[in-house]
């Protein structure tokens, strides 16, 4: 895992102390508020609905122990306890209190964490594939090349005033599992006659104008990805709209200039960047992939595994929903559901974040990641751990078999939290899971994605979701849109609307009855909500949710 | 014929705490929506908040929000002031708990 050097040390303590005399001159009345709002943003302090927010980067969505300890004292000191993960791999903290924003800063600086550029029109916070270093389809752990891009996005001088918000996110796998195509630019890894280079995706993103990133590049030789990524970044920098805000992401740029402009711009700006970069940045690279070996993996028979699957339904369950195969043998990929039923998406209590940490010194190389699905993952663990660590799991709340499932729900913050909501996205998500539970139905319906966000910028990632969520607010009271047939992997597809919304207390009857309509029309078991969706289309789901319409329909025919 | 007005108090938050407080008649700040000054013309309301938004040592984001005269004094109209009067719905945290 990275390792902070003497630079990167003294670069977070300047920046550290210089916001702590901003803050200070906030508060004596020196700064107006106008003045203070872009440092704060600077430095991912919000305000929100009832108090601040400070949204905490976590690079690459990695953790070790350490860190996670950290964020759970944090929690407890300066906090309410627990902690939001969101869908951009960062946690946010609810209740901050101004003054205690600068210490917050100190404390996360002492484990090589910050807020740097988790708000503002800046680069933000670099996330890559949760399953990276580990999943066995992989063709290279992404997380080196993250790093490096966080590294020279982090107070770039030229990018510091974009025209709006840039999000990048970096997979080593065909399988998408970091939604690639929903980012500013998206980066996989992959491999052209033994040589090593990526694949480049531009302009996606969701928001109010969800677009599917095109790829601008099949193949660049790595040593030519961050010079072609600053010429694009740069490129947008220069023909983003700044006259209106709805229209200044890169997916505007590129849909109102084209793709074969902005590309023909980037080749340009690319032949001028090149000769600049003189290989220092894949020194660079070389030096940051060797802080990524893979953990000292054991070879170990897997003792007990089989036998405990056999003994307890309960851990059977959990190992078929929660694991991913990982590339080393013996070993599994543990997903952490932060989705026990009733709960808060992504919430973990202080607790629960000193378990996790203990965990992952314990069985899993000490490793952790958050993945933008709002789950903890201990990438590396050995089978034979696999009964202890679902025991040590389970009094904490953290042992729900549900991942990929009805109620491993993504849920933005919403109206409960969010300035800029326009309806609530918690309870939704909390009752959708809570009714699926009373029907005991999920693991009969099997994976089903469901997406929800609070008002139309979509950070629920509701147009990729199977069966995503809008909450609106209709003439002064929340009503909810549904969308079909969303998928944010490598196929990405945008959902398509059923129709009208549904009141607050009607919303989750109408997620039942789309379900309850699929079982009732797929082929089989091995059918999935995506795959009927796309063999049927939406009219039974729309007949189902709407039945006076489809009555008109067949009394007119 | 005009408009009725509906009628407004002036809201932020605090610039310590960052909760939400109300202007009151006495040009201070409260955390309870039923001590707020509830203004009930369009002039008076832009002139109470651009006296309250001068306060920038005290509070952020001063705006007018539309409320109804209730019995103990404003009540929202609007559910977004009803969640800020209260605090979120899947804890019991904010204001609901301060009470
Ligand atoms: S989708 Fe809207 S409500 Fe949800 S967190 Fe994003 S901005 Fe806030």
């Amino acid at each position: 895992m990275y390792q902070y050097n003497d630079f990167d040390r003294a670069f977070l303590a300047a920046r550290n102390a210089q916001f702590r005399q901003q803050v200070e001159r906030r508060i004596d009345g020196s700064l107006t508020e106008e003045e203070f709002r872009p440092l704060r943003l600077m430095n991912g302090l919000y305000l929100q609905l009832h108090a601040y927010m400070l949204r905490v980067a976590i690079p690459y969505g990695t953790l070790r122990g350490e860190q996670m300890r950290m964020l759970a004292t944090i929690a407890d000191k300066w906090d309410k306890g627990y902690g939001h993960f969101t869908t951009r791999q960062n946690i946010q903290y609810n209740w901050p209190k101004l003054p205690d924003v600068p210490d917050i800063l100190d404390a996360l600086g002492e484990v090589q964490l910050h807020a740097i550029q988790t708000s503002g029109n800046t680069i933000r916070n670099v996330t890559a594939d949760h399953f990276a270093g580990a999943a066995a389809d992989e063709i290279a752990d992404p997380r080196p090349v993250a790093e490096l891009l966080r590294q020279w996005s982090t107070d770039h001088p030229e990018f510091q005033f974009l025209p709006r918000k840039f999000k990048l996110a970096v997979s080593g796998a065909e399988h998408d599992r970091a939604v690639l195509r929903a980012h500013d630019i998206g980066i996989q890894l992959v491999e052209k006659d033994g040589q090593r280079g990526v694949r480049v995706f531009v302009g996606g993103g969701l928001g109010r104008t969800p677009v599917i990133g095109k790829v601008i590049k099949d193949f660049l030789p790595e040593a030519d990805m961050l010079p072609y990524l600053e010429a694009i970044v740069s490129v947008y920098n220069t023909l983003g709209r700044r006259d209106n805000k709805y229209k200044a992401r890169i997916k505007i740029t590129v849909n109102e200039n084209g793709l074969e402009t902005i590309k023909q711009k980037a080749e340009e700006r690319f032949a001028v960047l090149k000769p600049l970069f003189e290989g220092v940045d894949q020194q660079m690279l070389a030096g940051i992939r060797a802080m990524f070996a893979a953990p000292a993996f054991r070879n170990a028979p897997l003792e007990g595994y089989e036998e405990a699957r056999a003994a307890s339904p309960a851990f059977r369950a959990w190992t078929d929903t929660n694991l991913s195969a990982h590339k080393q043998e013996g070993y599994a990929i543990v997903t952490v559901s932060l989705k026990k039923h009733g709960e808060t998406p992504g919430d973990a209590t202080s607790e629960q974040m000193r378990l996790l940490a203990d965990l992952a010194e314990k069985y899993g190389h000490d490793d952790i990641r958050i993945s933008h699905e709002q789950n903890v993952i201990l990438p590396h663990v050995h089978k034979s751990d696999l009964p202890a660590l679902y025991e040590a799991l389970k009094p904490a709340g953290l042992a729900t078999a549900n991942v990929g499932l009805v109620s491993d729900i993504i849920a933005c913050p919403g109206m409960d939290y969010c300035a800029l909501a326009t309806a609530r996205s918690i309870p939704v998500a909390q009752e959708i899971a809570t009714r699926f539970e009373e029907l005991k139905l999920e693991h009969e319906v099997g994976p089903l994605k469901i997406k929800i966000s609070g008002c139309i910028n979509a950070c629920g990632h509701h147009h990729v979701g199977h069966i995503g969520i809008l909450g609106l607010d209709r003439a002064g009271v929340e009503n909810y849109q549904i969308t079909l047939g969303g998928d944010g992997s490598e196929d990405a597809a945008l959902g398509e609307r059923t129709g009208p919304g549904f009141a607050y207390d009607e919303i989750t009857g109408a997620i039942e009855t789309i379900v309850k309509t699929y079982l009732g029309l797929r082929e089989g078991a091995e059918e999935t909500f995506l795959a009927a969706y796309r063999r049927v289309g939406a009219q039974p789901f729309k007949d189902a949710l709407y039945p006076e319409k489809a009555e008109r329909k067949a009394d007119a025919a | 014929m005009p408009r009725p007005f509906t009628p407004k108090v002036v809201t932020a938050n605090a610039l310590l705490e960052g909760d939400v407080v109300y202007f009151t008649a006495a040009d201070t700040w409260t955390r309870q929506l039923a001590e707020a000054e509830l203004l009930h013309d369009a002039e008076t309301a832009e002139a109470r908040l651009a006296v309250a938004a001068q306060q920038q040592d005290q509070i952020v984001g001063a705006y007018l929000t539309d409320m109804k005269d209730g019995d103990a004094g404003p009540e929202p109209t609007h559910f977004r002031e009803e969640f800020r009067r209260t605090g979120p719905s899947n804890y019991f945290h904010g204001k609901q708990a301060e009470a």
